[in-house]
């Protein structure tokens, strides 16, 4: 055991030689804006710091392998579960989400993040669809999220239509978006297309950011219609012609009232969106995705035709991104280019990877990860982003292919799966 | 006495740069034959597959494809998942390309896309559950049953396809490319990487298609025992144009094919070792 | 974030717009600026792209944190300058030296551990997992700038000052500042010193091998992570020179500037034909060209939009890129 120290000692202290070096021209000095220019002001115990953690970490890493090494035990594995289970595990999150808001620790503060964590979800259901199961790359998913948003804010506001006929259409403009934007660019090759659809983000952006007359630019849209349940509104005051939700049900006024609601109605979407994932993965387009993920050449061998099936998942897709939009937008009541930002798409396909590419609780596991703990770190805003890039970096180390990375067949012989 | 046609090949010439991978080939395969397709490496066996099968356009010449029903297809004019589905051409991989983890159902689920894909309008009518689906997913379950039972992979049905035997994978291809329900089966290489015995019941497994579907079988081969037990014509390609062709007795004999491919009688049974 | 006006046009021939040109001389006078500008532009964003198109052509992975690098280079120079230039006794010349081989060090460390800790170990990984990796990474870096150096913007006074004056025919003549010629030649000299260093030395020939075939390469005894860990730092350096130039060109930088000029660059490399060299200089120049006088002609707000429609042309008429191989399909 001490004969190896040395080495494990020197590797620790490399590292912490390295995490100095890094830290030097960044940590140990900040730059001061002053009435005179730029000055410069040293901070030589950040660099100590950051030198220490480092030696410490590297250290505790390695004792802590051959710890594992001497008692042979193995970092633990997340073993494939049957599929039983995964369908009771599916059954109990849907009962709880349902449950939720009228558990006692459940108050309005957490039935907002929660609501905020089933968008992701919902967002992360949608795209994979188009990363998970038909295995393209798409970096610029947020462009449909932001199609979707729009279009619910502007049908609104300039026709005067409810939300209930608005969500079909915003799905709809997304749908078409996708299918415009993808019908050029779906030839290419994965990475190629990665970057093309990060393109295309961008451009719907910095279109929404300066085409003033339509989308209010960076100032964005405020004053969107809020949602109402079969015309009963959740205003404190409801407008001319409607009735309040309270009033019909003979309930005291509260504003928790419209946040449960609205925490129903992402729930609903968004199981929507599973519903039709699980469903459409039996049929033949959502083999076809699968087939065409594993292999395209042979996929045109047998007769599909490679173009049409990735239409099809790229404009569903976005279809779902329309969806979650006009929620977002309904729920924020106002929106603006700067929610739409290339950060989100990230985030989006992170959920996705994160949960092992076409696991749907996979998907919802990433999600809580990803977007609901940091939630719960609000006062620490500024490491918040911080946490969420190392979290992705350190789980794809641990677990390159996902949370939940295995797949059961969608037929089987003898009777469904 | 020949067989109605089934492919017929006119001039067909196919260059990369400057280098003539096939030129100016001429050829007909009958329906309900098996042709085997011939040649030392690099005279173009494979460049000919993707030609028909349209992974390549070739730069002149005619492909037409005749259908029992008297339609003739120019498959020189189609991209090549319109030749999978409207002329019914179906084909192998010399480095196989099954759907790696997808279930061997699965597999054979994908290439009966179009029928399934009519029958649910879409995938409309199978998320709406209806029943001419529901009866279109059992008669394509029953279908690659019937594949599974011929190749012999039934009890693996519902393994991932890629954790099969090299063996395996080669007859699960071989299925696939069958649920489609081809007219032409075109086959890379089928034997290649077998043992005797596998290799002996492929042999039963392309006859058997041959009579009990008669549909025409097209087979590039390096395995001679293959090639002269099973083929009823043979073509021999040598630089990209036909040096041969005739009934395995006829190709066996013929001079000039000994010469370029079989190498000189005396030293025959080396370079047969060594060609394959 | 508004991250598309983030760049500032410092150039003062910018305020002069065509529309004002009275007679043919001040229009191409106007034209001719336009595209010393954009010249010098391109020039910084093909030596960033150089770093993408080496890391893809070797590896086949997006470096997405590879803008991120440049911030950090442009952070870098700037304490670097501000250190140097009040140590150096007033020589502004030692002391932009001194800071161009203290920037391309550190940068090239950064280069070096991002790519042991967050790539190598998903070497062999599934696909995705190395451009999952490397949008954290990215992540990370931006915000860790913004913790550590804060989020306002930094202004650094213009350094080298003046310029020369071409006159080119009668009626009109061009600016190029000293600060122009500066950053052309140091390109031209980095890129001449980088072609040798892969056609002659046996690095390059290693790394050369290493993109045709990693697998043989190693069968060969050619050390594969040495080689790969070298590309990240030499293309971590060229990043960190670049952001020394975009700190002395526009005078302002902020933590935010490496992913646009990241995706422009990927955007110059993928037009110049991905794992080419050259082509990844020429595709920089094309889009520097086009964003000058895109703004100068059209619109400087949509100025982004000009260069992603760019990208999607190529990738749809010639995939391969300007200076690219074709790839043909292996069946």
């Amino acid at each position: 055991m001490a004969a190896s120290s040395p080495p494990m000692i020197r590797s620790a202290a490399f590292a912490a030689l390295l995490a100095a070096l890094l830290a030097l021209p960044l940590l140990g000095v900040r730059l001061v804006d002053s009435a005179t220019g730029l000055s410069l002001s040293g901070r030589p115990e950040l660099v100590a710091w950051a030198a220490g953690g480092v030696f410490c970490g590297r250290l505790m890493i390695d004792l802590f392998r051959r710890w594992l090494a001497d008692y042979a035990i193995r970092l633990p594995v997340l073993p494939a579960p049957p599929d039983w289970t995964r369908f009771g595990v599916g059954w109990a999150m849907a009962l709880f989400a349902l449950v939720l808001p009228f558990l006692p620790f459940a108050d309005r503060n957490l039935v907002d993040k929660a609501t905020m964590v089933l968008i992701y979800i919902m967002l992360g259901w949608g795209l994979n669809i188009v990363v998970g199961l038909a295995g393209l790359l798409d970096l610029g998913f947020v462009a449909f999220y932001a199609v979707g948003a729009y279009s619910y804010a502007l049908l609104s506001l300039t026709f005067g239509l409810s939300f209930w006929i608005c969500l079909p259409l915003a799905g709809l403009f997304a749908a078409a978006f996708g299918l415009a934007l993808g019908f050029p660019v779906l030839r290419l090759r994965g990475d190629y297309l990665a970057i093309v659809t990060l393109g295309f983000g961008e451009i719907i952006r910095i279109i929404l950011q300066n085409w003033q007359d339509l989308t209010g630019g960076p100032i964005g849209i405020s004053g969107i219609e809020r949602p109402s349940l079969f015309g009963l509104s959740f205003k404190a005051v409801p407008p001319e012609g409607q009735i309040s939700f309270a009033a019909f049900f003979g309930l005291d006024y509260s504003p928790d009232h419209r946040v449960i609601f609205l925490y129903f109605l992402i729930l609903i979407l968004a199981l929507a969106t599973n519903l039709f994932t699980l469903r459409i993965r039996r049929l033949p387009v959502g083999r076809a995705w699968e087939a065409l993920r594993e292999d395209e050449i042979a996929c045109r061998s047998l007769g599909i035709n490679p173009t049409t099936i990735k239409l099809s998942a790229f404009a569903l897709g976005a279809m779902f991104a329309g969806f979650a939009g006009s929620f977002f937008a309904t729920r924020q009541g106002f929106i603006s280019p700067e929610s739409f930002t290339f950060i989100e798409s990230a985030m989006i396909l992170a959920i996705v990877v994160l949960g092992g590419m076409g696991s749907q609780i996979g998907i919802v596991l990433a999600a809580l990860l990803l977007v609901g703990l940091p939630e719960w770190f609000r006062d620490l805003q500024m490491y918040r982003m911080l946490a969420f890039g190392a979290a992705m970096v350190l789980i794809m180390l641990w677990k390159p292919s996902g949370l939940l990375s295995s797949r059961s067949p969608t037929v089987r012989l003898g009777g469904r799966a | 006495m020949r067989p109605p046609p089934l492919l017929e090949v006119h001039g067909l010439t196919m260059r990369f740069g400057g280098l003539s991978a096939i030129s100016e080939l001429s050829f007909v395969a009958g329906q309900g034959e098996i042709t085997a397709v011939i040649g030392p490496n690099g005279a173009g066996k494979t460049t000919l597959f993707n030609c028909i099968t349209g992974f390549y356009r070739p730069q002149t010449g005619r492909l037409v494809l005749h259908h029992p029903d008297g339609k003739a297809l120019g498959l020189e004019t189609l991209p090549d998942h319109a030749i999978a589905r409207k002329a019914r051409v179906a084909r192998t991989f010399q480095n196989i390309r099954l759907f790696p983890r997808m279930s061997v159902l699965e597999n054979l689920m994908v290439a009966q896309h179009q029928v399934l894909m009519s029958a649910s309008v879409f995938s409309l009518a199978g998320l709406l559950g209806l029943g001419r689906y529901r009866r279109a997913e059992r008669a394509a379950i029953d279908l690659a049953r019937h594949w599974l039972d011929r190749t012999g992979l039934t009890s693996f049905a519902d393994s991932e396809a890629g954790a099969l035997p090299y063996g395996h994978q080669r007859r699960l291809e071989i299925a696939r490319a069958m649920c489609t329900r081809p007219l032409l089966l075109c086959l890379d290489e089928p034997a290649a990487g077998l043992n005797p015995r596998e290799s002996s019941d492929l042999n039963q497994l392309l006859c058997g298609i041959r009579d009990e579907e008669g549909i025409g079988l097209l087979l590039i081969e390096h395995d001679m025992s293959v090639v002269m037990g099973i083929s009823d014509r043979v073509l021999v390609l040598d630089h990209g144009c036909l040096i041969a062709e005739g009934s395995p007795d006829e190709v066996r004999r013929n001079p000039t094919v000994i010469r370029a491919y079989l190498g000189e009688p005396d030293e025959s049974a080396v370079v047969l070792g060594g060609e394959g | 974030m508004f991250a598309v006006d983030r760049y500032p046009s410092v150039s003062s021939f910018d305020q002069a717009g065509p529309f004002r040109a009275a007679s043919s001389g001040v229009w191409m006078e106007y034209f001719f600026q336009q595209v010393v500008n954009g010249l010098t532009l391109g020039a910084i964003y093909g030596l960033i792209a150089l770093g993408y198109t080496m890391v893809y052509g070797i590896i086949g992975m997006i470096n997405f944190a590879h803008g991120e690098i440049y911030m950090l280079g442009a952070f870098i120079s700037l304490v670097a300058y501000l250190i140097f230039s009040s140590i150096g006794g007033g020589s502004v010349a030692l002391a932009l030296l001194a800071t161009l081989l203290v920037t391309m060090v550190f940068t090239a460390i950064w280069g070096w551990v991002v790519e042991r800790t967050a790539y190598r170990p998903l070497r062999g990984a599934p696909r995705l997992a190395p451009l999952i990796s490397a949008i954290g990474v990215s992540i990370v870096l931006q915000n860790f700038v913004q913790i550590a150096q804060g989020a306002r913007v930094k202004p650094l006074p213009p350094v080298i000052q003046g310029g020369v004056t071409l006159d080119l025919g009668k009626t009109f003549s061009v600016n190029i500042s000293w600060l122009q010629i500066v950053i052309i030649l140091l390109t031209l000299a980095l890129m001449a010193g980088f072609t040798w260093m892969i056609s002659r030395t046996s690095l390059g020939r290693a790394q050369r091998a290493t993109e045709q075939d990693m697998k043989m390469a190693a069968l060969l005894g050619i050390n594969v992570d040495r080689v790969v860990s070298a590309t990240f730092v030499i293309g971590a350096a060229l990043a960190g020179v670049a952001g020394l130039m975009v700190t002395l060109y526009y005078g302002v930088i902020d933590f935010y500037i490496g992913f646009l000029a990241g995706i422009k660059a990927f955007t110059a490399a993928v037009l110049g034909g991905i794992g080419s060299l050259p082509g990844a200089m020429l595709g920089g120049l094309l889009i520097g060209l086009t964003e000058s006088l895109w703004s100068a002609y059209f619109s400087i707000q949509y100025k982004d939009v000009a260069t992603f429609a760019i990208l999607v042309g190529v990738l749809l008429f010639r995939p391969s890129g300007l200076l690219g191989r074709p790839d043909v399909e292996k069946v």
